[in-house]
């Protein structure tokens, strides 16, 4: 519920390769809030999603997180999926040879397995799909097109939405999902992340932009810069920002 | 039916088949000469024609050399002579008597692959049950084929029954002399299945190894003949998804397809044969020479293969496509892990006019494993429009495996159109990373990247056995990442 743990950040470091990208990071983020994470290219924004999503190659040197009563770094990439955390792809990846329905079910069910759940049956699970699509005004045809494989720049990540809403998890981390987006799609893609706050879950936005947060307003503000957070804020140190840009920092 | 009761009938139809001496204690020596192939022939009681002919391929294998030279595999000699090239059929005295006595590690492997219980017990080798089992089913099918006129039954019945079908196809799309393993098994081969479809039947169901009584008898030279006369078609399934061990290192087995005018043959494999250890230590080295002949017009061959298991593969189904208007197909998955090798592709000759031909291979190599593509579309000069496109690609998903591709193409017409994509890649860790975020397991990201890769070949695949062969790919390459 509301102001309960989720994440808790203390000091950490780290590197991708043998270069320092992270230090001294601390955040807190609980139950129910969104956070934007702001900051110019390289200051290790991606990073962190990646760090704390546990993608090989990026390694944390230093300092603890805490994800709701976890050691986070003491759970696999999967583990800390199957606890609810998600990270949405800036690239989006495309599984040849593969539908994404297929896909989308073998994922809920590995959840769902995870937590003790039932798994969804093909029917109850198309149900459940064709409505989660249509929210986000996707064409039945890319639950059976293989996975990403040769979906627009917009359309993939209407398909990381889609798996947003289908995977429900306790902390979701977008990064950049509103890159490469036309008004229209921004605005879909914003009213499903806005569908999925609640007061049990967190949501954590990384962003260039003001423009995505004038549709999914934060309650908190970051600006990272050069490996750690240098200003925090509310959302209007996000329109500050666009005014006076990164260099002032 | 009580357990013994059930023995005694299988030990009644194997005599029918032709066993005529003591089969409990037959064993040869080891050794090849032409005494061992009279023998042999006597044993199985087999008419003058078949001994000559065996006869004729031994003279001819004697000349021949084994294809070391050019094949991108590498194994210890064999010695010829060191093998036993008869070895009587017969209820296992020794295996297990139950699942309590099987390997636990095979076991899983079974429960992953989702094999039926019945049939763990009968592919574990466990005595008596399961062969029953079998029986009963085999005889239930031969009812319904037998209303169509479908013969299927063990090549060394079909030499008794049906003399004139054997001597008019046998060795014609596969001669004796044809390559030094061909020509090994036309002299000694054990036994094998036959089919014949007649004029105008499409057959009933999917004829499959599996429903053959005495498949496990047939040993490690094995013999099958398919002849699909005109207006026909069939679907023949080969071979299995769980893990086989056999005693015999060394198998050579010859399949031989014959579509007469407007027939269609649909022959599909799955092979599991044990690949040896995880050191490369053991493992059955498997040298098949599988061809169809499209004699007829409008005919159709389509090979579709999914190899998984053997140390060694070495297989090039291949279709000889005569008649106008043909059509030849190959897809194929071959697999290799840990210390596995295996040399796979096809051969299309396109001789009758506007014949074409499709080529999907797809080759997935990790650990140490070597995986070489090898193909030969050939054109000559009188086929006129033919037409073929091939595509190969290649998986890797270690730094020490390998993947080789070596397409030959000889155009002798200059109609033709040839079409060759290839691609090499290397299992993705961003995908790897992708599937793992959304929860799922390696070992299942994995299984379905490979999957994905390899659709367009289990598509081909019937429905079932698609099945089948998505959770053998899984399960061979458990732990090959990460």
């Amino acid at each position: 519920m509301i102001g309960e743990k989720m994440l808790t950040i203390k000091n950490l470091a780290a590197t991708v390769g043998d270069k320092i990208i992270l230090h001294d990071l601390n955040l807190t983020v609980k139950a129910g809030e969104v956070h934007a994470i702001m900051g110019p290219n390289g200051s290790g924004k991606s990073t962190l999603g990646n760090v704390l999503a546990g993608r090989e190659g990026y390694t944390a040197t230093a300092g603890t997180v805490e994800f709701l009563d976890h050691n986070l770094f003491a759970l696999s990439t999967e583990e800390r999926a199957r606890k609810g955390l998600f990270l949405s792809f800036q690239y989006p990846i495309e599984i040849p040879g593969v539908t994404n329905i297929y896909f989308l079910r073998a994922a809920v069910n590995a959840v769902r397995k995870s937590r003790g759940d039932e798994p969804y049956d093909a029917m109850d699970f198309i149900k459940l799909i064709k409505e989660k699509a249509k929210f986000l005004h996707m064409d039945e045809g890319f639950l059976y097109r293989d996975v990403n494989k040769g979906f627009s720049g917009g359309e993939k990540k209407r398909n990381e939405i889609l798996q947003l809403l289908l995977l429900e998890p306790k902390l979701a981390i977008l990064d950049e999902i509103d890159s490469g987006l036309d008004i229209d799609a921004l605005k879909i893609i914003s009213d499903g992340i806005n569908q999925l706050r609640r007061s049990d879950r967190a949501i954590i936005l990384v962003t260039h932009y003001q423009r995505l947060l004038d549709h999914v307003i934060p309650d908190y503000v970051h600006v990272l810069s050069k490996g750690k957070i240098v200003k925090s804020g509310g959302p209007e140190l996000a329109k500050e920002l666009e005014q006076t840009g990164y260099a002032g920092l | 039916m009580t357990r013994n009761a059930s023995i005694k009938k299988v030990l009644a139809q194997d005599y029918q088949h032709g066993f005529v001496t003591d089969i409990e204690s037959d064993t040869f020596a080891p050794g090849l000469n032409e005494d061992v192939i009279r023998r042999l022939s006597a044993i199985k009681n087999e008419p003058e024609f078949m001994l000559e002919w065996r006869l004729k391929a031994y003279r001819h294998w004697l000349l021949l050399e084994e294809p070391h030279h050019w094949a991108n595999i590498k194994y210890p000699n064999i010695d010829y002579q060191a093998l036993a090239y008869y070895s009587a059929p017969k209820i296992k005295k020794d295996g297990p008597k139950s699942l309590d006595e099987v390997d636990p590690e095979l076991l899983r492997t079974y429960e992953k692959l989702g094999i039926p219980l019945y049939e763990r017990e009968r592919l574990a080798g466990v005595a008596v049950d399961a062969v029953f089992d079998s029986v009963s089913v085999a005889t239930t099918f031969k009812d319904k084929l037998a209303e169509k006129g479908v013969i299927f039954c063990p090549f060394s019945e079909a030499v008794h029954k049906h003399p004139d079908l054997i001597k008019q196809y046998l060795g014609s799309v596969v001669p004796t002399g044809d390559n030094f393993f061909a020509a090994l098994n036309s002299a000694v081969f054990s036994d094998g299945s036959f089919v014949y479809i007649p004029p105008g039947v499409r057959c009933p169901m999917e004829l499959s190894t599996y429903f053959r009584i005495n498949a496990a008898n047939t040993g490690q030279f094995e013999r099958t003949l398919i002849i699909a006369d005109r207006d026909s078609y069939v679907s023949y399934l080969e071979g299995c998804t769980a893990p086989m061990r056999d005693e015999n290192q060394l198998h050579a087995a010859v399949v031989e397809l014959i579509a007469l005018d407007n027939a269609q043959i649909k022959y599909s494999t799955v092979q599991n044969w044990y690949p040896g250890d995880a050191e490369g230590k053991g493992g059955i080295y498997n040298f098949v020479t599988k061809r169809g002949a499209c004699r007829g017009v409008n005919s159709k061959i389509s090979w579709t293969q999914v190899e998984t298991g053997s140390a060694i593969t070495w297989k090039y189904p291949s279709v000889i496509l005569q008649g106008d208007n043909s059509i030849g197909e190959f897809y194929s998955v071959a697999l290799t892990n840990h210390y596995q090798q295996a040399d796979t592709g096809t051969k299309m000759i396109h001789i009758g006019k506007n014949t074409s031909s499709t080529i999907i291979a797809k080759g997935i190599s990790a650990g140490y494993g070597q995986n070489t593509y090898r193909g030969l579309v050939k054109v000559m000069a009188g086929a006129d429009n033919a037409r073929n496109y091939t595509q190969c690609d290649s998986l890797l998903m270690s730094d020490h495996c390998g993947a080789h591709t070596f397409p030959y193409i000889e155009v002798k017409n200059n109609t033709a159109q040839i079409e060759h994509e290839a691609t090499t890649s290397r299992i993705s860790e961003d995908q790897l990373f992708f599937c793992l975020q959304r929860g799922l397991s390696m070992e299942d990201a994995v299984s379905m990247i490979v999957n994905g890769f390899c659709k367009e070949v289990m598509k081909e695949l019937p429905m079932e056995f698609a099945v089948e062969a998505q959770k053998l790919l899984g399960v061979s390459l458990e732990g090959s990442v990460g």
